[in-house]
């Protein structure tokens, strides 16, 4: 057989500076980023956004209630406290980061389609017809032109 | 976290066990001698129980002034309790045992919380414990990675229980110790969490939402 290129799996790693996003309680759907690691089920997290919303304070995260993310502040140093971690926060844009991901647009959309009032959703209807009637003319031409 | 300071002023006088108050005003000069440390003492409220299941407690106690000894010594004990009740009592339960005083003929003289210094830190503690088992009495050293002394203790009572089917009746706790110096950690579970540039991944897990119906139309996605 052929060579074959065996890559390792490249995992997500639970590491100082790796940002987390919390899937439940009260910080539920806001950033942190790991600051020590407590044992192999809880990390101390933070979370200095600069935006008041989405502050987490300093607290113990339990892992089962954490997805890692992609993004890391990598200079950060072990058990920093809340005004460095907030100065490479910013410096590595992590809120920017965060806000340009499938995810971040992803749950955005649904949180704003959730919160439509009638006429808008009515208005939703109408432009989701409208768009799927020029696809649809688009694909009429191309089936046109193979036949022919 | 944000209403601390609120029910410091609600609470200043209530459910407080104060020398002053209960006309102990006469042994007050044994606070301002260099041996007692008031540590990081507050007042005592209702509110504070309800939190954690564990508080540290420091309880002085001493023998009732008779004119024999109208200035009796004062004990000072660090006590884990989940209330006020249960510190006490476990005061006047290790009283008996190390001197010959008793609730009888004693007194508390002064009860406060112990708060921890610096709990957004993380630490290791060493806990030295003496517990009775279904067969024999043991003593016991363990080390803990916590935030703070008392969820270190409670950590310690969960392990006990788990491992050793013992309860809070049955175990002593001897001495609890933050360790400062990584070289000094024994056990091989908490020394593995110290190594440089420690990580790891979380290779199995159940997705947030898959789990929580009771039927799925798919089984779910674990990996990563």
């Amino acid at each position: 057989m052929a060579d074959i290129d065996v890559k390792v799996a490249s995992w997500k790693l639970v590491e100082v500076g790796r940002v987390v996003l919390i899937r439940s309680g009260p910080f539920e759907g806001k950033l942190a980023a790991i600051v020590e690691i407590v044992d192999h089920r809880r990390v101390l997290v933070d979370g200095p956004s600069t935006e008041e919303k989405k502050i987490v304070p300093r607290h113990v995260l339990p892992l089962s209630h954490a997805t890692l993310t992609h993004f890391t502040i990598p200079q950060l140093p072990r058990a920093a406290g809340t005004g460095p971690v907030k100065k490479l926060w910013a410096k590595n844009e992590i809120d920017g980061k965060w806000a340009k991901s499938a995810f971040a647009q992803r749950t955005d959309r649904t949180e704003r389609r959730k919160n439509l009032s009638d006429f808008e959703r009515f208005k939703v209807l109408r432009l989701r017809k409208q768009a799927r009637y020029e696809v649809q003319k688009s694909f009429a031409k191309v089936r046109a032109a193979t036949k022919a | 976290m944000q209403s601390e300071p609120d029910y410091r002023q609600n609470h200043r006088n209530g459910g407080t066990y104060n020398a002053v108050d209960r006309g102990h005003a006469s042994h007050l000069e044994f606070f301002s001698t260099p041996k007692f440390r008031p540590w990081s003492c507050r007042k005592i409220s209702p509110t504070h129980i309800a939190h954690r299941r564990l508080t540290e407690y420091q309880v002085i106690g001493r023998h009732l002034p008779n004119e024999a000894n109208p200035t009796p010594k004062l004990y000072r004990m660090r006590i884990f309790a989940p209330n006020t009740v249960v510190a006490k009592s476990r005061f006047w339960y290790f009283m008996a045992q190390l001197r010959k005083l008793k609730k009888a003929n004693g007194e508390i003289v002064s009860l406060n919380v112990i708060e921890e210094k610096r709990p957004l830190k993380v630490k290791n503690f060493g806990i030295w414990i003496r517990y009775d088992s279904r067969s024999g009495t043991h003593n016991m050293y363990k080390e803990f990675r916590e935030m703070s002394r008392t969820d270190a203790v409670e950590a310690l009572y969960q392990d006990m229980a788990a491992r050793h089917r013992s309860r809070f009746g049955s175990i002593h706790i001897l001495k609890v110790v933050e360790i400062e110096n990584n070289d000094s950690i024994r056990r091989p579970y908490i020394k593995q969490l110290l190594q440089k540039d420690l990580k790891f991944p979380l290779p199995h897990r159940a997705g947030g939402k898959v789990g929580k119906k009771i039927f799925a139309h798919s089984r779910p996605s674990t990996f990563a």
